[in-house]
C-alpha cells in the first residue's frame, strides 16, 4: 500500500532563547543569503533527531513519550506547520490537525460563524462548510448555543465544537495531538467511534496520547519517541510495554531517591534523640498532639531503632507495585538493650494523608517477651488490593500503652499501578457475573 | 510569483471569510455598532476643523474652502492606510495561535487587516458625497471614473507596504513602535492638512519622493479641486511603483515564512 507519509532523517532544532536574535540585523533578515543562521550548540535543542518512518495509508500510527519528548514537534513537521531543519517530510493527502482544537474561534462571535470561518480555514469552501453544518453541530452537542457568542461557551462546548469542524473537514490524514483528555467520557467514545470511521475509510490518522490503552487498542503501529529519538517502533503492544517499563524504571529511581532525601532529613532528629538519651534517660522526644494529622516525622526514645526498612514485589526491592500483587515490607530493628514491652506496628496512608490500613502486633494480640540484639520484622501483604496512586507508609516500635521507641511517620513512599481505572481507597477482589441475556463486546 | 498570486486568488474565500468576522466582530457589543463606521470619520474631521479653525486660525491655508471638506478628502483614506499599516504589522503576532497551530496561510492575515480597513474607508464615504453636497460642489463624471483607479493603488501600495511590515515585525519587536511614530511623522509630511501648492519648491521633490502624497493630491485633485484631473500620470507610475513594492514584500514575506511558526 502506498505510504501517506513519509520521513525521511528529518531533525528540528531550536534555539533555546527564542529572543537571541536570529538574525543581527534588519538587513540581514532582508538580504542575507542564509535564513536559518548558524544556530551554535549552545543555544541549540534538537526537538526531533533523524527521525525516519513511513506511515501507510489507512492505518493508525501511534506516537507515545513523555512531555517534550518531541512529539507535537513531530506532528506539527507532518502537518506542515514548521520545516524540518534537515531531513524531509513527504505528505500525499490532505492533512487535518488537531492539535489545538478551536485554534481559529474568535470569542466574540457566534458558533454559528464560527463554524463558518474555522471550516474555511481549514481548507473548505463556504457551500461545503453549509453542507455539513448540521452534523458537525449535532456531533459537537451544542445546539442550544450555536447562536451565542463562543465566549460564552464552557471549555468543553469548545473543544468538542473545534474538534466536530476538524474531524468533518474530511482530511486524508488525520493528526491528532492529546484531544482525548479534555472531553467526557461520552464524548471521548464518540471521538474514538469517529476515529474508527475514518479508519475504515481508509484514511490515516496520526494519534499522540498518553492514554496508552487507546493506542494498544486503536493503532495498528505505534513509536516511542525518547528526547527526540525513536525508543522503539512496531506493535504498539511492545512500544507500550517498552515504554512503560521505562517509565516505571525511572519512578523508581525517583521514588528511593526521595525516600533516601526524607531519611537522610530525619536521620539528624535520631542524632539528637541520642545525645538526649545519653545525657538523660528520662528525657523522651513527644510524638505530635495529633498522632492522625501529623507530617512526616521521626520521633522516639530510641531504646528499639528502625535500622533499615525496604519494600519488596516478587522480584525484589521496589517502590512500584502492582494492584492485587504481593508486597513485603521488611524491617530491621535492633535492641542494644534488653526490652520486654514492644509493639511494631505498620500503616498504609493514600496521597489524601487517608489511613487506608493499619495494624500491628498488639492489635492482633501478640504478647511480647523479649527482644535483644539486631533483627528482622517482615510484614508480608499477600494481595496488595488498593487501587492506583501514590502511598506512603508509617513503621513504629512502641510500648503497649503507646510510649514510643521509633516511629517512623510517613518517611516512606511507594506507588500502586493498576490496568483497571477503578476508584476509591480498596480494592477488594471481586468478579462480575451476568445471566446470559446481558452481553458486552469481547475486548 | 505568478504561482504565488494563484495561490492568494485561491484563498480569496478565506480572506472574504476572515474580512467579514473582522468587520462583523470591531463593533460588536458596543451601542451604536455599525454607526461607528460613520461617526469616527466625523468626530476626527470635527477635531481638526476645530484645531484649524479656532486654536491654529493663523495656519490654516486661507484660499482652501471650503477646509473642512478639504481635510476630510485627505484625511479618510490616511486613516485607512495607517490604521492598516499599524494592525497588519501585528496581525501575526495577535494570531499566533492559527500560524503555530493550524496550518494557515500566513499572508492573508496582513492581508485581511489592509480590507477590512478598507471596508471601514468605503462605510465612511457616504458621509464624504453627504459634504459635497452639502457644500454644493460639482463632481465631473469623467474625474470619478479615476475614483476607484486611486483606490486600487492604494491598495496594493499598503498590502505592498503591509507585508514587509508584518513579516519583519515577527523578528523586530521594534517596529511596531517604530511605525507610530513613523506614522505620525508621514502625516505631516504628506499634503493632507495643508494643499501641495503651500509646499515650498525645496520641499516639493520631497513630496514627490512621498507615495502617499500623490494619493493625497489625485483624491483632492478628485473631489475637490475644480478643473481636471492633472495628476494621472503621477497615479500611473504610482501604480507601477506600488506593484513592484507588493511583489517585493510578497518576496520577503515568503522567505520568511517558515520562520513564523518558531518565532511569533
Amino acid at each position: 500500500m502506498k505510504a501517506a507519509i513519509e520521513i525521511d532523517h528529518a531533525s528540528k532544532i531550536y534555539r533555546r532563547y527564542p529572543y537571541r536574535r536570529r538574525f543581527s540585523t534588519l538587513k540581514s533578515a532582508i538580504v542575507g543569503r542564509k535564513l536559518l543562521g548558524n544556530i551554535k550548540n549552545t543555544g541549540a535543542f534538537t526537538a526531533v533527531n533523524q527521525i525516519s518512518l513511513s506511515v501507510a495509508q489507512g492505518s493508525a500510527f501511534g506516537i507515545i513519550g513523555r512531555n517534550g519528548s518531541g512529539k507535537s514537534t513531530l506532528l506539527k513537521l507532518v502537518a506542515g506547520i514548521t520545516k524540518p531543519t534537515s531531513g524531509q517530510v513527504r505528505v500525499n493527502g490532505r492533512v487535518s490537525a488537531l492539535i489545538e482544537l478551536g485554534a481559529g474561534f474568535h470569542p466574540e462571535i457566534s458558533g454559528r460563524e464560527n463554524v463558518f470561518v474555522n471550516g474555511v480555514m481549514l481548507g473548505l469552501s463556504k457551500r461545503e462548510v453549509a453542507e455539513r453544518f448540521d452534523a458537525i453541530v449535532e456531533f459537537a452537542e451544542v445546539e442550544k448555543f450555536i447562536d451565542a457568542p463562543v465566549k460564552t461557551y464552557s471549555s468543553g462546548m469548545y473543544m468538542r465544537l473545534g474538534f466536530a469542524v476538524a474531524v468533518h473537514v474530511d482530511p486524508d490524514i488525520l493528526i491528532v495531538d492529546e484531544v482525548l483528555a479534555v472531553g467526557d467520557e461520552g464524548f471521548n467514545l464518540k471521538c474514538l467511534d469517529k476515529f474508527a470511521e475514518f479508519k475504515r475509510q481508509g484514511k490515516t490518522i496520526i494519534l499522540v496520547s498518553h492514554g496508552l490503552p487507546i493506542v494498544e487498542q486503536f493503532c495498528d503501529e505505534a513509536i516511542w519517541l525518547d528526547h527526540g529519538k525513536m525508543r522503539a517502533h512496531g506493535d504498539p503492544r511492545r512500544v507500550v510495554a517498552d515504554y512503560l517499563t521505562d517509565v516505571q524504571q525511572s519512578e523508581e529511581k525517583l521514588l528511593s531517591s526521595e525516600d533516601q532525601k526524607v531519611l537522610e532529613a530525619s536521620q539528624i532528629d535520631s542524632e539528637n534523640i541520642d545525645t538526649t538519651l545519653s545525657n538523660s534517660l528520662l528525657t523522651v522526644e513527644e510524638p505530635p498532639a495529633d498522632m492522625f494529622r501529623s507530617a512526616q516525622g521521626r520521633w522516639g526514645s530510641g531504646e528499639v531503632k528502625i535500622i533499615n526498612l525496604s519494600m519488596e514485589n516478587e522480584e525484589g526491592p521496589s517502590h512500584v507495585f502492582h494492584t492485587g500483587m504481593r508486597m513485603t515490607i521488611r524491617i530491621r530493628v535492633s535492641a542494644p538493650k534488653l526490652v520486654d514491652d514492644f509493639v511494631f506496628g505498620v500503616s498504609v496512608f493514600n496521597a489524601e494523608g487517608v489511613c487506608c490500613y493499619g495494624t500491628n502486633t498488639d492489635i492482633e494480640a501478640m504478647v511480647p517477651e523479649t527482644m535483644v540484639g539486631d533483627g528482622e520484622v517482615i510484614f508480608n501483604i499477600e494481595q496488595l488490593n488498593l487501587v492506583e496512586g501514590t502511598y506512603k507508609l508509617d513503621a513504629a516500635i512502641h510500648t503497649r500503652d503507646g510510649r514510643s521507641y521509633d516511629y517512623h511517620r510517613l518517611l516512606y513512599t511507594f506507588r500502586v499501578k493498576s490496568s483497571t481505572k477503578d476508584v476509591g481507597i480498596y480494592r477488594p477482589p471481586h468478579r462480575w457475573e451476568f445471566t446470559p441475556n446481558i452481553c458486552f463486546r469481547k475486548p | 510569483m505568478l504561482i504565488n498570486l494563484r495561490q492568494l486568488f485561491r484563498y480569496r474565500g478565506l480572506i472574504q471569510t476572515l474580512v467579514v468576522r473582522d468587520v462583523k466582530v470591531r463593533y460588536r457589543g458596543s451601542i451604536l455598532g455599525f454607526f461607528w463606521s460613520f461617526i469616527n470619520p466625523l468626530l476626527l474631521l470635527l477635531v481638526y476643523t476645530f484645531v484649524f479653525s479656532v486654536v491654529l486660525k493663523g495656519f490654516r491655508p486661507v484660499d482652501i474652502e471650503p477646509y473642512a471638506l478639504f481635510l476630510f478628502c485627505g484625511l479618510l483614506p490616511w486613516t485607512w492606510f495607517s490604521s492598516a499599516l499599524l494592525e497588519s504589522s501585528n496581525s501575526l503576532i495577535v494570531n499566533s495561535n492559527l500560524i503555530k497551530k493550524v496550518l494557515f496561510p500566513a499572508e492573508v492575515l496582513p492581508i485581511v487587516s489592509v480590507l477590512s480597513h478598507m471596508v471601514h474607508f468605503v462605510l465612511a464615504l457616504p458621509i464624504l458625497v453627504i459634504f459635497i453636497v452639502f457644500y454644493g460642489k460639482s463632481l465631473q463624471l469623467i474625474e470619478l471614473i479615476w475614483f476607484p483607479v486611486v483606490i486600487l493603488v492604494q491598495l496594493v501600495l499598503t498590502i505592498g507596504l503591509a507585508l514587509f511590515l508584518s513579516a519583519l515585525t515577527v523578528h523586530f519587536r521594534d517596529v511596531r513602535d517604530l511605525l507610530s511614530n513613523v506614522l505620525t511623522l508621514w502625516f505631516f509630511a504628506t499634503p493632507i492638512i495643508y494643499p501641495m501648492s503651500m509646499v515650498p519648491s525645496a520641499g516639493k521633490f520631497m513630496m514627490d519622493l512621498n507615495p502617499f502624497s500623490h494619493l493625497a493630491i489625485a483624491y483632492q485633485e478628485i473631489l475637490f479641486f475644480d478643473g481636471h484631473f492633472g495628476h494621472w500620470k503621477w497615479l500611473l507610475v504610482l501604480l507601477v511603483v506600488s506593484i513592484v513594492l507588493f511583489m517585493c514584500g510578497y518576496a520577503l514575506f515568503d522567505r520568511l515564512r517558515d520562520s513564523f511558526a518558531e518565532e511569533v
